[in-house]
């Protein structure tokens, strides 16, 4: 088990290596640089002398490939480059900016799953009934309204009706006040868990509806055992393989941010970063936050990989002796 | 398996039931909170450019003078100021007893280290070239400066309202350093800033003008504007700045606040670019400017939330439009034009339009196509991207664009980086002629107000007739707040200045 982690740890450095050639060159060949998108039209007030000394001063008039083996240098040593607008590490804005994002992305998933498994699995127990129904029809809903519409309405509601709105700007981190925090990031994480929560659901409803029709769960209820215990000990557990690929997947998007969400509900997460970053052409901090994002998902894949081998022993990896 | 669920529904429900009291915090303290889209990019307030930074950076540092609403001068740091007779000379009394954030007091010292800061080329000053005029400064003594001038400039004055002049302590003049801190005169201190999300402030009790009555001001980034309109609907916020009157308009009377709607010194204009032909053509550039309807525009683009406008925005300076060259559209004189200039059945250009910024850029340019097509001019619209849309713009690389232009108080220091033969934007403006270089250098030599008037008529009079640019109207700077929220005056440049004397009484209750 260990050796296979490894092997496929080593194997995903060739797609970080991937993902850093491709987001250090398209953020290059994006019209604008830093200094015209920081400076906007005002940058007409400086003379030509002056955006050359602020362009070799940013290093941005030395070759692309002198550029790109001199951040992946710096990178090695854990130095992903500065902010021009904050002055600040890349490294110190991902830090500040992640776990936000992490607690935001496991509670929609918690939310989706919480609201998602019980919906499909009763759904698929109930097959063809009002109750599955009234769930496919949830789902339908679901898969069909966007987050932004979804955070919109969430938000109307909550300013026009109840005239409250937690999320005004005025975000607390965990550690500063932990109820303020999770009140925060409630809808939010409503908003993303939602459609989040129909896919799960759906996919719940099929995987279970096909173990469900498996020999071996004939095979159990005819021993006699409680539909309950066949349905919670037999079916649901194999049937959660595929979802737990799905939650794999939305894991990583989430991780990489929402900005969506983190715009709408004012939530200084990675996605707005990065947005942000890529509007004002602060390359140095778009290319350390879409590394970061595809470390993310290698991990998150590795995570995913080791679950899979919890749920269905028969699935291992390369210990056959 | 079903009672499982039941009860798992039952939980989420009291969950939710249980959040939502909880949320209704309200802010009883005296402590302003205001919520805007865009944060500040910076702390320099010598080289920051974006309008985000200055609205940030007036609370904190403080010019040698200031605009009041109809944007005359008045005093600030300076008491009192002289011009000497040729313009030469300006003569600078400062006011005494004003102390720094860090205890320190204002002298003559910190002045000139300002200027000459601003003044060195290795600052990148955004403002630098208004200041070219002064030769030298004196000190004569801790609360008299003399600017030496190299030339006569009277709008020199005007520039110094700038944030971009502020004065900084003579320390922060040499370090350079205003990466971290900011240490100004202000009504406010800079407690806390973390780009992007919240920015905290307190208030300067040693603050040497009057009626200061806020502890502090916390200023929240919220990036989606309906988001800023719901959080003053939910009271969470006291004041807000708005930039799109789409999303201004609608605060309704039953929401309980306040909309302050003043008219901005931004334009929006159609630049046309007279060093590609066939604009190169008087007669094409204006039969274009008489086939376009600005207040058609205006209405389409805009809803009608502004007023058309000739080059000059500022009120002391602005010619009633119907002096101005065909600002009644008159497609039978625009086609005859056409024909004189020996393009009788059109042409066709290219417009170049930012996609967001402002938000009716594309709307501009769609009702401009739809004009322009009465006289055969074919308009394709190239919708870009704000940064590649500023940097084709520098460039001067566009048939016509659509922009929304900053103003200034003064109309030389709004107009010398376009219409002067020196001026740093020529290669964005692509044309000059002397009666526009004469007029430029007239008005900026010259001290007496109304003479000053009457060359800037001139000016915009002629500037129509030769049409390098199509003005078309002024919007309006848009701020929201709680009812509760007294004392705010707005100001045509978006100043928030006025903070210093806003009071909440009432507040929470």
């Amino acid at each position: 088990m260990f050796r296979y982690l490894l092997r496929r740890l080593i194997a995903s450095v060739p797609t970080l290596i991937g993902v850093s050639i491709l987001i250090f060159l398209a953020i290059r060949l994006v019209p604008g640089d830093a200094i015209t998108a920081t400076l906007g039209t005002e940058a007409g007030m400086l003379s030509d002398e002056q955006r050359a000394s602020l362009r070799s001063y940013y290093g941005l008039d030395r070759p692309i490939v002198e550029q790109y083996f001199y951040w992946v240098g710096e990178a090695l040593h854990g130095n992903l480059g500065l902010s021009i607008r904050q002055g600040k590490a890349v490294t110190d804005l991902i830090v500040d900016r992640f776990p936000l994002t992490l607690e935001l992305a496991v509670m929609a998933v918690a939310i989706a799953l919480v609201v998602g498994i019980p919906l499909g699995l009763l759904s698929a127990i109930r097959h063809n009934t009002i109750i599955d129904l009234i769930a496919r029809l949830f789902a339908l809903i679901g898969l069909s309204m966007p987050s932004f519409l979804v955070g919109t309405l969430i938000i109307f509601i909550l300013s026009t009706i109840f005239h409250v709105l937690p999320n005004s700007g005025n975000y607390v981190s965990f550690a500063e006040d932990p109820s303020r925090n999770l009140q925060q990031l409630f809808f939010p994480a409503v908003t993303l868990g939602f459609a989040f929560s129909a896919s799960v659901m759906r996919m719940t409803r099929s995987s279970m509806l096909e173990v469900l029709s498996e020999d071996y769960i004939r095979t159990a209820r005819s021993k006699g055992l409680p539909e309950g215990r066949v349905i919670t000990r037999h079916a649901l557990w194999n049937a959660l393989i595929p979802v737990v690929t799905l939650i794999g997947i939305e894991m990583g998007y989430l991780l990489g941010g929402t900005f969506i969400v983190e715009q709408l509900f004012a939530l200084p997460g990675l996605g707005r970063l990065l947005v942000n970053a890529i509007a004002q052409r602060e390359y140095a901090l778009v290319q350390g936050v879409v590394l970061f994002i595809a470390l993310n998902f290698v991990i998150i894949n590795l995570i995913v990989d080791v679950i899979y081998s919890v749920i269905d022993p028969r699935i291992s990896y390369g210990s056959h002796n | 398996m079903q009672k499982s669920i039941r009860l798992v529904l039952l939980v989420m429900l009291l969950a939710l039931v249980s959040v939502i009291p909880t949320l209704a915090q309200t802010n009883t303290n005296n402590t302003l909170v205001m919520a805007r889209a865009a944060d500040a990019t910076g702390l320099d307030p010598h080289t920051q450019t974006a309008f985000a930074s200055f609205r940030l950076l007036e609370l904190i540092y403080e010019p040698l003078v200031t605009v009041d609403k109809d944007l005359n001068l008045v005093p600030a740091l300076a008491e009192s100021w002289k011009f000497s007779d040729d313009a030469k000379t300006l003569t600078i009394n400062l006011r005494k007893g004003v102390k720094f954030h860090d205890g320190s007091d204002l002298t003559s010292a910190d002045v000139k280290a300002t200027f000459e800061r601003i003044l060195n080329k290795d600052t990148k000053a955004a403002a630098a070239a208004n200041f070219a005029s002064i030769a030298s400064i004196e000190t004569p003594d801790d609360f008299t400066v003399v600017f030496n001038l190299s030339t006569a400039d009277v709008p020199l004055l005007t520039a110094m309202s700038s944030l971009n002049a502020a004065i900084v302590t003579e320390e922060a003049a040499k370090s350079g350093d205003f990466k971290a801190t900011a240490i100004g005169t202000g009504p406010f201190k800079l407690d806390s800033w973390v780009p992007d999300d919240k920015t905290e402030l307190s208030a300067n009790k040693d603050w040497w003008g009057k009626g200061l009555s806020l502890d502090g001001i916390e200023i929240r980034i919220i990036p989606d504007e309906t988001s800023i309109v719901a959080a003053l609907r939910a009271k969470e916020i006291d004041f807000a700045t708005l930039g799109d009157p789409l999303v201004a308009s609608t605060i309704t009377d039953s929401d309980g606040l306040v909309v302050n709607k003043v008219p901005s010194i931004s334009y929006h204009v159609l630049q046309l670019n007279p060093s590609r032909a066939p604009m190169d053509k008087l007669e094409v550039r204006q039969a274009m400017s008489c086939a376009i309807d600005r207040q058609e525009v205006l209405d389409t683009a805009s809803l009608g939330e502004g007023t058309v406008t000739g080059p000059l925005t500022i009120p002391a300076f602005a010619l009633p439009t119907d002096q101005l060259f065909c600002y009644t559209k008159d497609v039978a004189k625009a086609k005859e034009l056409m024909a004189k200039a020996g393009v009788p059945d059109g042409f066709s250009i290219k417009v170049i339009a930012a996609s967001s910024e402002p938000p009716t850029a594309i709307s501009e340019a769609q009702t401009i196509q739809a004009q322009l097509a009465e006289i055969g001019i074919k308009v394709e619209i190239e919708s870009l991207e704000l940064n590649t849309y500023v940097d084709r713009w520098l460039a001067g690389d566009f048939d016509a664009a659509v922009a929304l232009n900053g103003g200034r108080p003064d109309p030389y220091t709004m107009y010398a980086r376009y219409w002067t033969k020196a001026g740093n934007l020529q290669k964005v403006a692509n044309y000059i002629d002397d009666t526009l270089d004469e007029l430029m250098a007239k008005g900026r030599a010259e001290t007496d107000p109304k003479k000053r008037f009457d060359i800037f008529a001139d000016f915009q009079k002629h500037l129509a007739e030769v049409a390098p640019w199509i003005w078309l109207y002024n919007g309006f700077d848009y701020s929201a707040q709680q009812s509760y929220v007294k004392g705010f005056v707005p100001n045509p440049t978006d100043s928030l200045y006025s903070f210093a004397q806003v009071t909440l009484e009432g507040k929470g209750s």
